[in-house]
């Protein structure tokens, strides 16, 4: 019998009424008194350099309250880079400035030069038409290769476009080449993850205020982390100080990784609103978002497996290009290297492990963390060559998984990439995946899909991933300027009632109805009565925000902790109410009862105590009943899972279908699995969307072909098929107090892989045995390609 | 959008009287036009509406039999009115972009726009319909000139669209991935004198008619008889989402499915 409250029940999301009767409030929806309007002047040239930008006629124009070049902050600080990384020589990385808006030169298409200020937006953007600015173009470099190997600079004062020259694990080096020199079988894979734009279905936004009789500002913005953008705009970009800065980031319309950055026109809005003494307000245009948004992927790669005779691995190698765009966004240097690397051993005991990574500066937007983050290039390059040795050694893809998988009693273990996993059971969810995906009846259907004059293809997957990012101990090693932790704050009201202040952002993760069934579990009580609080750092404790699957499993365990803090002080209180010594006192079902009598107090009356503290042991307890936990993981947790898919594809026209699409996956304890499900449905359409659909492109002068939902494919519903998905094989994290691990990322991990996997089988299968891989997208042309040899 | 003014008529004279002005540009349902507007591509002085002229909507057949739409009708009316009489066709204008582009885009507004992507004049081509003016009546044969490009002359208003009905039809569309326009569409059209093959998406000149194919299908409407041809690729569009060489594939495909469908 499903429970219907409390941890493991499946409550509806109570965020979605308002999001669902239109009663939502974004950025856009706030309008503040004497508000004006910024429009962004942007480069349209990938690479230039900024000879004049003259500005008379713009601030001439109708309603114009001002206008702002790159020289206006030129002495303010830049955006930074939130992760050191060192070359293999251990030289650190290059961290050319990031400026507010570009000054001296501009470095790709959608790079900010200038913003218009005025009364109303139409008057701001004719007046960015009016500016006159003198930009001499210069070549510009898109191809990755050719970067490295010289011809224009993206950044003139570095003199490279190498970013760094990353080594994983440098020291087993030697060991993997010695391994792969001496192995009988060595598969080799030139592969392309693709870049792709994040498509939020709310675009940024931001609107800063300023209030000259205080000095203080607030910053609206489209953000997953609130204290993270106020940390980033205070300590490194324009200097205010964190208390003199309140950050909220308000109902956001998906991020995916996107908002987890600070960006320039967050820093521009707040400046003119100082000087202006008015709120300046900006919402991007779905052409800034495919401009502007920190874009995702981008790896070419080179993938080594060696294998013996029966199909054990020995060894993978990887030489990596990671684009990292015009500029060093946030967290554009972990996801390659940290987020990447440590998890190129897969689910394997494969004894070495060697991973390059050079990241190289280009004249397209910034790249970073997108919804998996390094993960997905992880996992596709491995079980891409994992499915190719398969092929060519004869064995059944799931048999050669099985072969390598690091079995049960072997936890914790530590890969050969460095991280150890704390537990798992990956044949466990191979063999669910058998059963659930019916994979013993694919010949039958693969039978009458060819009656059908279609081609039918089997893709299975196996990965695992890094999540509740992160421990900080160990990423300060790893070279992250910040740390990882979470923390909330659980303020239990007299009249018994709760609010919940979270570091952890909602912006479709179903915070709100997921957390709260946390802390009715473990009071007893009713979660109707606990409300979340999030998103303004007014208002919340300083938390690190919401990406990398990370809310539940730390800003969760926080959570946890804060509130058995809270049941420990309401402890000691019904041990005064009721005259008993705490050691006496039970806690079960909302109620605090002396053991062994029928004497008790509810949680009510304990909190109604705790804030009219007559007859209270004053000299021993403090009145109130409010605590805060901050909470810093131990380790990384490591969700997993097992995919399968079935595709047919038409010969005739190269076009895919996804028929059958099963996903098991192993995320630890689950909280609420209607909102578990949901999140990998959503990831699944997102993967599947990367193997099939989505593909950002530049040409070679930098211009953007696909700038628009002209060009670039969104997956869309009938793009998809009825998933089935299961989250019934958990190994619960051994580190983390909800045992939970984290469901966010996993179906755009797993499936990319899974879809090629099928194609490439079902073209086998069809007697095209030249076609080894196709790079995403799988596109009907470039399937057709394929097929032509 | 940059300002512009609007005229609203509700006759076709005065349509005509508004468009004489300076600066005037005729809008449709808008759906490539305020698009462009939005992006401040175009800039008309001033806008002068179709959509409120009655004489220029509705579906009914003349007295030759052929079918007449007027200009100013939308997709998703042609869909519903033209299903009994010309079922291709209908079938056609209910898969165009989605709901709010069928019940705002207009068939003038489409022909008159000439997409090289767009579906309405593969079918206009491969019916040889007849496109009215206020001025004349243009063979469809003579009508299409090139991407974006048409026989209309400046102030020149598609009032109706006149189209012979086929003995058999069918249109296939393969769809553009992204804008789900046509990559490749052929409209296939058989009457008593011949079979015309419209085919639109593919070629750097905008709609074409494939005249082997017609030839072939005239003397046997089997999608055998189109087995020994093929469409060169030099001509056709190449872009992100498809080579000439696929496209000139697909047209094939497409034409051998449509003959099959139409039966």
């Amino acid at each position: 019998m499903p429970k219907d409250h409390g941890i493991g029940a499946s409550p509806k999301r109570r965020e979605d009424v308002r999001f669902l009767t239109g009663r939502g409030k974004y950025t856009d929806d706030i309008a503040l008194q004497r508000q004006t309007h910024a429009v962004f002047a942007r480069s349209q040239v990938a690479n230039g350099r900024i000879v004049n930008i003259d500005t008379t006629k713009a601030e001439a124009m109708p309603g114009v309250l001002a206008v702002f070049t790159g020289a206006d902050f030129a002495d303010v600080g830049g955006n930074p880079a939130g992760w050191l990384i060192n070359s293999r020589d251990g030289e650190p990385m290059k961290e050319p400035k990031r400026p507010v808006l570009a000054h001296g030169k501009v470095r790709h298409v959608g790079d900010a030069y200038a913003a218009v200020i005025a009364e109303t937006a139409e008057q701001a953007r004719d007046a960015v038409e009016a500016i006159e600015a003198e930009i001499e173009e210069l070549p510009a470099v898109t191809d990755m290769k050719a970067a490295v190997a010289g011809g224009a600079l993206v950044h003139d004062e570095i003199g490279t476009n190498v970013c760094f020259d990353w080594g994983w694990i440098e020291d087993n080096r030697a060991a993997t080449d010695a391994a792969i020199k001496a192995a009988p079988h060595v598969f080799t894979l030139e592969l392309v993850n693709n870049r792709l734009v994040p498509n939020a279905m709310e675009p940024r936004a931001s609107i800063g205020d300023y209030d000259p009789g205080t000095g203080d500002y607030t910053l609206y913005t489209t953000s997953q982390n609130p204290h993270l953008t106020r940390l980033l705009i205070s300590a490194f970009v324009l200097g205010i100080p964190e208390n003199k800065l309140r950050v909220i980031a308000p109902d956001v319309g998906g991020g995916f990784g996107s908002k987890i950055y600070h960006y320039g026109e967050e820093a521009l809005v707040l400046a003119a609103a100082k000087k202006l003494g008015r709120p300046v307000r900006w919402t991007a245009s779905r052409s800034e978002s495919f401009l502007t948004d920190a874009h995702g992927r981008d790896h070419v790669t080179k993938i080594e497996l060696a294998c013996e005779e029966d199909g054990t691995f020995v060894a993978f190698r990887t030489e990596t290009y990671a684009n990292v765009g015009a500029y060093l966004s946030n967290f554009s240097t972990a996801t390659p290297t940290f987020l990447h690397g440590t998890l190129m051993a897969g689910n394997y005991k494969v004894p070495n492990v060697y991973v390059n990574v050079k990241a190289v500066f280009t004249n397209t937007a910034p790249v970073d963390a997108y919804r998996g983050a390094g993960r997905p290039e992880a996992t596709f390059s491995i079980e891409r060559i994992i499915d190719m040795a398969a092929r060519k050694l004869g064995i059944d893809p799931v048999e050669i998984r099985r072969r390598n998988f690091v079995q049960p009693d072997q936890f914790p273990f530590t890969s050969a990439a460095g991280l150890q996993y704390d537990t798992g059971n990956y044949d466990a969810l191979m063999d669910k995946l058998g059963d659930l995906a019916d994979l013993s009846g694919f010949e039958a259907r693969r039978a009458a899909s060819a009656a059908k004059g279609k081609l039918r293809g089997l893709g299975v997957n196996s990965y695992i991933e890094a999540c509740g990012i992160a421990p900080s101990n160990l990423v300060g090693v790893l070279g992250s300027r910040v740390g990882l932790y979470d923390a909330a704050t659980v303020r239990v009201n007299a009249t018994g009632n709760i609010s919940v202040m979270v570091g952890a952002h909602s912006h479709g993760q179903g915070h709100e109805t997921a957390f709260p069934q946390v802390v009715a579990d473990m009071l007893g009580i009713d979660e109707s009565s606990i409300e979340i609080v999030h998103g303004d750092s007014s208002k919340i404790p300083f938390g690190m925000g919401t990406y990398g699957s990370r809310s539940l499993a730390v800003c969760g365990s926080a959570v946890v902790r804060a509130t058995d803090k809270i049941i420990a002080k309401a402890r000691k209180i019904a041990a005064h109410m009721l005259e008993a010594s705490d050691a006496d006192i039970e806690f079960k079902d909302g109620k605090f009862s002396v053991a062994g009598t029928d004497r008790s107090v509810g949680f009510g009356e304990v909190a109604l105590k705790a804030y009219i503290p007559h007859n209270f042991p004053i000299e021993d307890i403090e009145p109130g009943l409010e605590e805060t936990a901050f909470y810093d993981p131990a380790n990384f947790t490591y969700p997993a899972g097992a995919y399968a898919c079935e595709v047919e594809v038409d010969p005739e026209t190269g076009v895919v279908s996804v028929e059958r699409f099963t996903a098991v996956d192993d995320f630890g304890n689950v909280i609420n699995p209607m909102i578990v499900a949901g999140q990998v449905h959503g990831g699944l359409a997102q993967g599947i969307g990367q193997a099939l659909f989505e593909g950002c492109t530049y040409d070679e002068n930098g211009q953007i072909l696909s700038a628009s939902y002209m060009d670039y494919t969104m997956p869309r519903a009938d793009d998809v098929p009825f998933y089935t998905v299961d989250h019934s094989c958990q190994t619960p994290c051994t580190h983390n107090p909800l045992g939970v691990k984290g469901c966010g990322e996993a179906g755009a991990i797993g499936s990319p892989p899974t879809i090629v996997n099928a194609v490439v089988d079902a073209l086998q299968r069809g007697g095209m045995s030249h076609v080894t891989h196709i790079d995403m997208p799988l596109t009907p042309a470039r399937v057709w390609a394929a097929m032509q040899g | 959008m940059y300002a512009f003014e609007i005229e609203r008529p509700s006759t076709l004279a005065e349509a005509v009287s508004a468009l004489s002005a300076e600066g005037a540009q005729a809008l449709g349902g808008g759906q490539t036009l305020i698009p462009t507007l939005k992006q401040r591509l175009a800039a008309p002085e001033v806008l002068v509406s179709l959509s409120g002229i009655s004489e220029m909507k509705g579906v009914c057949p003349d007295d030759d039999g052929r079918l007449c739409i007027g200009g100013a009708t939308t997709h998703a009316a042609v869909a519903r009115d033209a299903a009994a009489a010309y079922p291709a066709l209908a079938a056609l204008a209910s898969h165009i972009g989605d709901p709010a582009v069928r019940n705002r885009g207009t068939i003038g507004g489409s022909l008159a726009n000439n997409d090289p992507a767009a579906c309405y004049p593969a079918a206009a081509l491969a019916s040889n319909a007849t496109i009215v003016t206020q001025n004349r009546a243009i063979d469809a044969d003579d009508y299409f000139q090139g991407l974006f490009t048409t026989a209309l002359e400046e102030g020149e208003i598609i009032t109706e669209v006149k189209f012979a009905i086929p003995e058999a039809a069918n249109y296939q569309k393969f769809l553009q991935p992204a804008s789900r326009f046509a990559l490749v569409g052929v409209f296939v059209a058989k009457y008593a004198d011949g079979v015309r093959v419209a085919v639109t998406g593919a070629s750097e000149d905008g709609v074409f008619r494939w005249s082997e194919a017609e030839a072939a299908l005239s003397s046997d409407f089997s999608a055998g008889a189109l087995d020994g041809l093929s469409v060169p690729a030099e001509g056709m569009i190449g872009d992100l989402h498809g080579t000439p060489e696929y496209r000139a594939h697909l047209v094939k495909v497409m034409t051998k499915r449509a003959v099959a469908a139409a039966g």
